[in-house]
């Protein structure tokens, strides 16, 4: 049984002291920024990045992966509590859960996410460790060619998914594609678009990119807007603990949601928002007993269903990044530059070449999954606390924490102006309506893409046509291109802004 | 011709020019040829396709209707401006004046930006944030980051 043998590996690592502590910090940070408002995993994992060059890889990305699933519990808390979903993946969470909370029964909703959440998690863990192997053995049998296909397959895939207009978001992956152009070409060795700045031939930090962004330029946004005012439900969270029949009604709905968001979290750009969507959807149209409450009223399978599927989505769209290299998503883009900051180059090889990081990474995320659940039940009451702290005490906190993290990328205030500089393009894309993720996903995956085209052309002799002669690169590039047109029929445009107004 | 979406229309434009600067600067370098791409091939058509996507996005915001004309909205001076400086400002005054002068700083200005200004709420929040990012970085981190201006130091 070698899955056994490399979990045995895996939670000999994870069941370290050092490492517990880092997925126990993790988590907890995770369900805090989840928490507050106007602070979401991006900015906090570009914030602790510069952090990282203190810690090893494998406590470092065990961290950052607490972030990224512990934000997803906080979000769901403060979805039920206050109606604001902390995390896109959250929102249809806020629509029964809200209703729940407002009848008093706010703790059994809580509890049914978390459960249906730790459940998701587990069995994704499992999936990872199962299909990660077959799936890294498949892309040793890639070439440049099938790289590069793949490549435009997973940023399509990102995009087709995301709010907004289609066009728009394939233009900002180009934007993106080309700031990492700015750089010292790999093969000759030419500073290109340096402005003979001795720093830039290096390339922008992505830390510094990622920090003006959605840092600095979220702050702007939000600040430029009128304060909204929120109801927390602090005094109805009572009674923790669901009753049996809560139990009865939810476990199907758990189970359906952890089939569905496993599946969906795995096809790139699919992840957490979309399973919990179809996870809603599906429940929705599931009968129920007579008698129970209606959907939109606070019906527990509406609030453990989707839960489940976002956790399930969110565990499993790991495997692209681990396997491939590939980020579907811009937590991901982040958690792949964290390894490069360590020194080792995402792809299949990490497997082979970083056992115990791999395995590492995977046990941690179950062991993560099960502290959520000691953390977050108890400690339901100091996060409510915190939902009402006021925002003019978070962002200066914000921008202290990025300024001196900034400062130690290189010693050197280069890269706080360089921020500072991308809110203001931050702000700028909030203003036009253009999503700033995708441009941080084809910023990391930029040098790469370039690098495997360039030997894919070198190895066809100048043909561009053996991206559609070798058949594994073709499917994939005819994948995207099915993504693409499905996305823009008529029929289907409808229903996908439909989708995203009900969200808005 | 009236312009039907104010933010896809800037967009648009946005796209176009920074597209077509990145192709004009990518022509500086060698092209190469397609069986042996130079460092310019990839960034010049890139820079091509960006330019023609955000034609794509201008057109279509000067043809179809949106609701209400999808305007950009008024602009944010105020964070905008002091966010950036203090953003700015720090990183001009931390390598001169330590980290015990210019996170201060930072904090001060940052505040400035938002709705409410309550001087005492303020000064509790840097004593915090600067005793914190004390006891996290330096203390806690190890990262080298000046403390004290340079001039006491010296």
């Amino acid at each position: 049984m070698d899955l056994l043998n490399n979990l045995v590996l895996g939670f000999g690592v994870a069941f370290t002291l050092q490492n517990l502590f880092y997925a126990f910090f993790g988590a907890l940070l995770g369900t805090l920024i989840g928490v507050l408002p106007g602070l979401g995993p991006v900015a906090t994992i570009a914030m602790l990045l510069p952090s990282i060059y203190a810690l090893d890889a494998t406590p470092a990305l065990i961290m950052l992966a607490g972030i990224y699933y512990g934000a997803q519990y906080g979000g769901s808390t403060t979805a039920i509590l206050i109606n604001v979903p902390g995390e896109s993946s959250s929102v249809v969470t806020a629509i029964d859960g809200y209703q729940m909370a407002r009848k008093g029964r706010a703790g059994a909703a809580l509890a049914a996410a978390g459960l249906g959440s730790f459940f998701a998690g587990c069995v994704g863990t499992i999936i990872i460790a199962a299909f990660a192997p077959p799936l890294t053995e498949l892309a040793f049998k890639f070439g440049p060619a099938e790289y590069f296909s793949l490549m435009v397959l997973g940023l399509i895939g990102a995009v087709v998914l995301a709010s907004g207009s289609l066009v728009k978001a394939i233009a900002m992956i180009l934007l993106g594609l080309l700031l990492g152009q700015i750089n010292t070409d790999v093969i000759s060795g030419v500073p290109r678009f340096s402005f003979d700045i001795p720093e830039l031939t290096d390339g922008i930090g992505f830390v510094a990119i990622a920090m003006g962004i959605f840092g600095f330029g979220e702050i702007i946004a939000n600040l430029s807007r009128p304060a909204e005012h929120r109801e927390v439900f602090t005094k109805d969270v009572k009674g923790i603990w669901p009753t049996k029949q809560d139990f009865k009604n939810a476990y199907p709905a758990v189970l359906r949601g952890t089939a569905l968001g496993s599946i969906l979290g795995v096809l790139p750009g699919g992840g957490a928002l979309l399973a919990s969507f179809a996870a809603y959807t599906v429940e929705k149209k599931t009968k129920g007993k007579p008698g129970d409450v209606p959907f939109g009223q606070g019906n527990i399978r509406g609030v453990a269903g989707p839960e489940a599927a976002n956790n399930a989505g969110a565990q499993t769209s790991f495997i692209p990044m681990l396997t491939l290299g590939i980020p579907p998503n811009a937590v991901m883009a982040l958690m792949v530059g964290a390894m490069t900051i360590k020194g080792i180059q995402p792809g299949p090889q990490v497997m082979t070449s970083n056992p115990e990081l791999f395995w590492g990474l995977i046990a941690s995320m179950w062991v993560g999954n099960l502290m959520l659940i000691i953390l977050n039940l108890p400690l339901i009451g100091i996060w409510i606390k915190l939902l009402t702290v006021p925002y003019r005490f978070l962002y200066p906190a914000i921008m202290a924490f990025c300024g001196i993290g900034l400062y130690t990328l290189n010693n050197n205030n280069f890269d706080v102006f360089m921020a500072a500089g991308f809110g203001v393009v931050g702000y700028a894309f909030y203003k036009l309506g253009c999503e700033p993720a995708p441009l941080l996903l084809g910023f990391i995956l930029g040098p790469m893409m370039e690098e495997n085209l360039r030997r894919a052309l070198l190895l066809s002799r100048g043909d561009w046509s053996a991206f559609l002669t070798r058949p594994l690169s073709a499917g994939l590039l005819i994948a995207a291109a099915l993504m693409i047109i499905v996305v823009s029929l008529p029929s289907i445009k409808s229903k996908r802004e439909e989708a995203f107004q009900e969200e808005g | 011709m009236k312009i039907k979406s104010q933010k896809d229309f800037w967009s648009g434009l946005m796209f176009i020019v920074t597209g077509l600067g990145f192709a004009a600067g990518a022509t500086n370098y060698s092209f190469g040829t397609s069986a042996r791409p130079g460092p310019g091939y990839f960034p010049f058509g890139l820079g091509i396709l960006l330019a023609i996507l955000g034609a794509l996005v201008l057109f279509k915001s000067l043809t179809i209707e949106s609701e209400g004309g999808d305007p950009v909205g008024a602009i944010g001076w105020k964070p905008l401006i002091l966010i950036v400086l203090g953003v700015v400002v720090f990183g001009l005054a931390l390598p001169r004046l330590g980290m015990i002068i210019s996170l201060p700083l930072l904090i001060m200005i940052a505040s400035l930006a938002g709705d409410e200004f309550k001087l005492k709420e303020v000064i509790v929040n840097i004593v915090i944030l600067t005793i914190g990012s004390w006891a996290i970085f330096i203390k806690g981190l190890n990262l080298v980051i000046p403390l004290w201006p340079a001039f006491m130091t010296a």
